[in-house]
């Protein structure tokens, strides 16, 4: 550091300094809330309820990191549009399924059989609508300067909030409340919402589940084939537009069932509900390392956690109020830490300025 | 002759189906049918629906390329393809009357439209005659020499888009004609058929006898002689009676028409007498002859943009004054953008920075720290975007393109949270914005209705477009050219990335924080939601369509992405869906944009032509 100071560049000096800054106020807080007692007592169920709320916030971040980081990994762009795909699996299914089979009393007698249903309407509309926007949006203009497929995922990205919102409205959506998962569980003297637990443990069974099928199937080997160097793959007779395409419909079966699981734990949806956790989960997989699946598991849990602990536990500490409006400003903020000073992430499989 | 692929035909079809079954199921055929194009005859909904079929019927034949008769069962079989989807959404509310709990726009409004008012299974066969015929039409025009069917289409096209903006007419043409003929013009929504069928009459044959040697006979005509009819319809437009209720009661409206008059006559005299005497003025002489060409056109648009106000009525100068604003904020971001390759997506957060620096510095509210008059907050609002995108720049220097983008996404978010947010409410006002902030007064003139305002914006306009016209053929400029289209090689040419980059987010931050503040003084008033995502992508999408690093495709682009749907009401709800499906449709087929800088339509056409050599 000092070498680049008496080079005089100052870019870094700054860039140091901003980091120090940020680090500094992180410890200060700390510091002040937990020795010196400032703002709100809370008592150790507080602290371990914000983790777990954390927790299963940062599984769903997990569950959406995935679709950046697998279409990231094969084509060198940053997918929009994903938190979209999150967006309209959720909704159809909510509207068409859920509610219907919730209102004849179907889902509370058959609770399993009504939840895969959801599931799978969800997870089937989001993969149809991320096929489209594949098809129309993004191959046309594989070949195209980096910037062009970027601003198309945006055009869907708005396409289809509003193409949603014109087909369901625009008010809140109730997503009905499954009687079997109503009260908490208690694990090590810890009470947790039934929901929360099911949400964790559902998201951890689609992370290992995802891992293994992009690791021990021939179709996974195909995705890493056509990640590692699209022509080669080509000459291995591998489809590389089947490929690619399957790599979206994956990502977005995933943001679907995650969709779910947030209706589940927030018990509303509504046509814009795809857009922050579609920034905060894409936050998570630079986080985590973009390309990589553990990195976008990993990162994902971290900024869920760190974003539920953070506002009572630093923000508070400085004496900032209201310190739970700032949560998606502590998830951005770090983002750009991330990306300034660790832009291959925690696990750093790839180098973020790899080139398509 | 060219083999029809039946597949193909129905591929063509059931697409033009799919999409108008979408534009009917989110709504817009129902809001836009209460807009009538023509009075009783046709409303913008009908509009819409029935387009799909003449498309798939013209797409049809044309992938064939045959242009003999025998292609137009083809059409006629594309657009019976293209009612399918209607015809299955009609049966659907047949099986499932109470399809409309779970889509919301599904209404009986919709299926009226959607079967003519006459039940789902009569109508529904209706429906699919209409759309074949709409289908065997749209063959129709492929197959009729283009000699005739040019004329006819783009007379139809112009007559349609005039009965879609015949509010903006009659606003315009209100005070001018007799309240009989205004009445056999227009209905009460959209034109009269007699108006349209004049309008396309006139179309029809001024395009016909233009393509068929009309365009030689204007080119006979001699230059001098455009220019000074040029002037003397500026000049008509200046007298025509106008409301100048709005001037300040010490200026007569007789000075300023005889102003508008004498003054460009005066120049033309000046330039007629020094460009006939031997010894020409220095002056003259290094101007070509072409700039002055130029100029002159230029001066008789300045002449009608003047007197626009007095001309447009209130609400309409209000919608100029908006697409002013957005101009403004379009040349900020072009520099950005469109210059330096830069894709920033939080661009809001410099306008939002320069309203509340105004807001603060001028407000006479609790919230006002200084009292200060407009004329000087703006600079200081200016001044104050300009060192905050410094200041965000210098974090981002180092990402490229797509990190770029999610980082200024996630800055301007920040921004806004942070406005709207507990922790800045004692300064800024949290959610309650920052209120009574005076209107800037001029001369001792109060600056207070949209027509004042259009004069500042207009003002502030020219400034922009001078000065990112001036810094495009820079220096600078050109580093931001040579930096988009490589990085790596325009440092390796000694370009300082550093400074270049810093410069295109102070500059297009500046110009945001202009607009930004001038808005505030407008609006009287500012709350954060004011500052949303939207904007920003507002302005990306109007620099997009408009054409990136073109300075007059930003203001064709303001003009057709904030000009339209603030004249079209029924569009705002709809306004985002057709911005994102028109992000999409531009990358796809016109990346260069609506009106291209010619740079950046050549450097296109040479990766097309190269494309085209590949596979060879």
């Amino acid at each position: 550091m000092l070498k680049q100071i008496r080079d005089g560049d100052w870019i870094s000096l700054v860039l140091w300094l901003f980091r120090a800054v940020v680090i500094l106020l992180v410890l200060y807080g700390t510091v002040a809330k937990l020795f010196f007692g400032v703002g709100n007592a809370y008592s150790g169920r507080d602290w371990a309820n914000f983790f777990i709320s954390g927790l299963s916030q940062g599984s769903l971040y997990a569950l959406i990191a995935l679709g950046y980081t697998l279409v990231y990994g094969v084509l060198f762009m940053i997918n929009f549009a994903h938190g979209e795909f999150f967006m309209s699996g959720t909704l159809t299914a909510t509207v068409f399924v859920a509610l219907p089979l919730s209102a004849s009393g179907f889902l509370d007698r058959t609770p399993i059989i009504g939840m895969m249903l959801i599931l799978i309407t969800a997870m089937s509309v989001s993969m149809g609508v991320a096929l489209l926007t594949e098809r129309v949006a993004y191959r046309p203009l594989r070949r195209a300067p980096r910037l062009v497929p970027l601003i198309t995922a945006i055009g869907a990205s708005f396409f289809w909030q509003y193409y949603f919102r014109g087909l369901f409205g625009s008010s809140l959506i109730p997503f009905p409340e499954l009687q079997v998962l109503q009260g908490r569980y208690t694990i090590l003297g810890v009470e947790i919402l039934k929901t929360r637990a099911v949400v964790i443990v559902a998201s951890l069974i689609m992370l290992v589940g995802l891992y293994f099928f992009v690791m021990r199937t021939k179709t996974g080997k195909a995705i890493r084939a056509v990640a590692e160097d699209k022509d080669v793959a080509a000459l291995m007779g591998i489809d590389v537009d089947r490929t690619i395409a399957i790599t979206f419909a994956t990502g977005a079966a995933m943001a679907g069932a995650a969709g779910v699981l947030y209706g589940l734990v927030f018990r509303q949806v509504v046509f814009s509900m795809g857009f922050v956790p579609g920034i905060k989960a894409f936050t998570a997989a630079v986080l985590g390392g973009i390309g990589s699946i553990p990195g976008a598991a990993l990162g994902g849990l971290f900024l869920g956690i760190f974003e539920a602990i953070g506002p009572p536990l630093f923000l508070e500490g400085l004496g900032i109020p209201g310190g739970h409006q700032l949560k998606d400003v502590i998830a951005f903020t770090m983002l750009v830490l991330v990306l300034i000073f660790r832009p291959q992430g925690i696990i750093g499989e790839r180098l973020a300025e790899k080139k398509a | 002759m060219a083999q029809f692929d039946v597949r193909e035909t129905m591929r063509l079809g059931l697409l033009a189906g799919v999409v108008a079954v979408t534009v009917s199921m989110v709504g817009m055929v129902e809001s836009f049918n209460q807009r009538d194009v023509i009075t009783r005859y046709l409303t913008l909904g009908q509009l819409l629906l029935f387009t799909a079929p003449v498309v798939a019927g013209f797409l049809t034949v044309k992938r064939a390329g045959d242009r003999s008769w025998r292609a137009l069962p083809n059409g006629a079989l594309a657009g019976l393809f293209a009612a399918l989807p209607i015809f299955a959404l009609l049966l659907l509310t047949l099986a499932v009357p109470t399809i409309r709990q779970q889509l919301v726009n599904v209404s009986p409004t919709l299926i009226r439209i959607l079967t003519f008012d006459n039940g789902q299974l009569v109508g529904g066969l209706l429906m699919m005659a209409a759309m074949g015929g709409l289908g065997l039409l749209g063959a129709v025009v492929y197959v009729v020499p283009d000699r005739i069917s040019d004329p006819i289409s783009l007379a139809v096209g112009w007559t349609l888009l005039v009965g879609l903006l015949s509010e903006v007419l009659l606003n315009v043409l209100r005070p001018l004609l007799s309240r009989e003929v205004v009445r056999f013009l227009f209905g009460t929504r959209g034109i009269q058929w007699q108006t349209a069928v004049i309008i396309f009459l006139i179309l029809a044959i001024a395009v016909f006898l233009w393509r068929n040697g009309g365009r030689t006979y204007y080119q006979r005509i001699p230059r001098q002689v455009l220019h000074w009819l040029a002037l003397a319809l500026a000049i008509l437009i200046v007298w025509i009676p106008r409301d100048f209720s709005w001037l300040p009661p010490s200026i007569n409206p007789l000075w300023i028409k005889i102003g508008l008059t004498l003054i460009p006559l005066i120049l033309e005299a000046l330039l007629f007498f020094s460009t006939r005497s031997a010894t020409q003025p220095a002056l003259v002489k290094s101007i070509t002859d072409n700039q002055l060409g130029r100029a002159r056109l230029a001066s008789r648009y300045l002449i009608v943009l003047l007197i626009l106000p007095a001309i447009l009525g209130v609400y309409l100068t209000e919608v100029v004054d908006n697409i002013g604003l957005f101009i403004l904020m379009g040349l900020g971001l072009n520099i950005v953008v469109g210059f330096a390759g830069l894709l920033d997506l939080g661009y809001v957060a410099f306008f939002a920075i320069g309203a509340y620096v105004t807001g603060i510095l001028t407000s006479t509210g609790p919230l006002g720290v200084a009292g200060l008059s407009f004329w000087v907050a703006l600079p200081i609002a200016v001044a104050a975007s300009t060192v905050s995108g410094l200041i965000l720049g210098i974090p981002v220097l180092r990402m490229r393109g797509d990190y770029l983008a999610i980082v200024t996404l996630g800055f301007g978010e920040i921004i806004r949270v942070l406005a709207v947010s507990d922790l800045l409410k004692p300064y800024i006002g949290g959610a309650q914005g920052v209120l009574q902030i005076p209107k800037p007064v001029l001369f001792g003139f109060t600056i207070l209705q949209p027509q004042h305002f259009y004069y500042i914006i207009l003002a502030g306009v020219f400034l922009a477009l001078f000065i990112a016209g001036r810094l495009r053929d820079a220096r600078l400029g050109r580093q931001w050219m040579a930096m988009r289209e490589d990085e790596d090689v325009a440092e390796a040419m000694g370009i300082h990335l550093v400074n270049t980059k810093l410069l295109a987010f102070g500059i297009g931050a500046a110009f945001s924080g202009l607009a930004g503040s001038i808005f505030a003084a407008r609006l009287g008033s500012i709350f954060p939601h004011s500052f949303a995502l939207l904007i920003s992508i507002n302005v990306l999408s109007l620099i997009i369509v408009g054409g990136m690093g073109s300075l007059p495709g930003v203001v064709v682009g303001a003009l057709v992405l904030v000009g339209l749907p603030e004249l079209l009401r029924e569009f705002a709800e709809y306004r985002l869906l057709l911005y994102g499906a028109l992000l999409i449709a531009m990358m796809v087929r016109r990346p260069e944009g609506l009106w291209p800088s010619p740079v950046r339509r050549r450097e296109l056409h040479a990766e097309d032509d190269l494309a085209m050599q590949e596979p060879a």
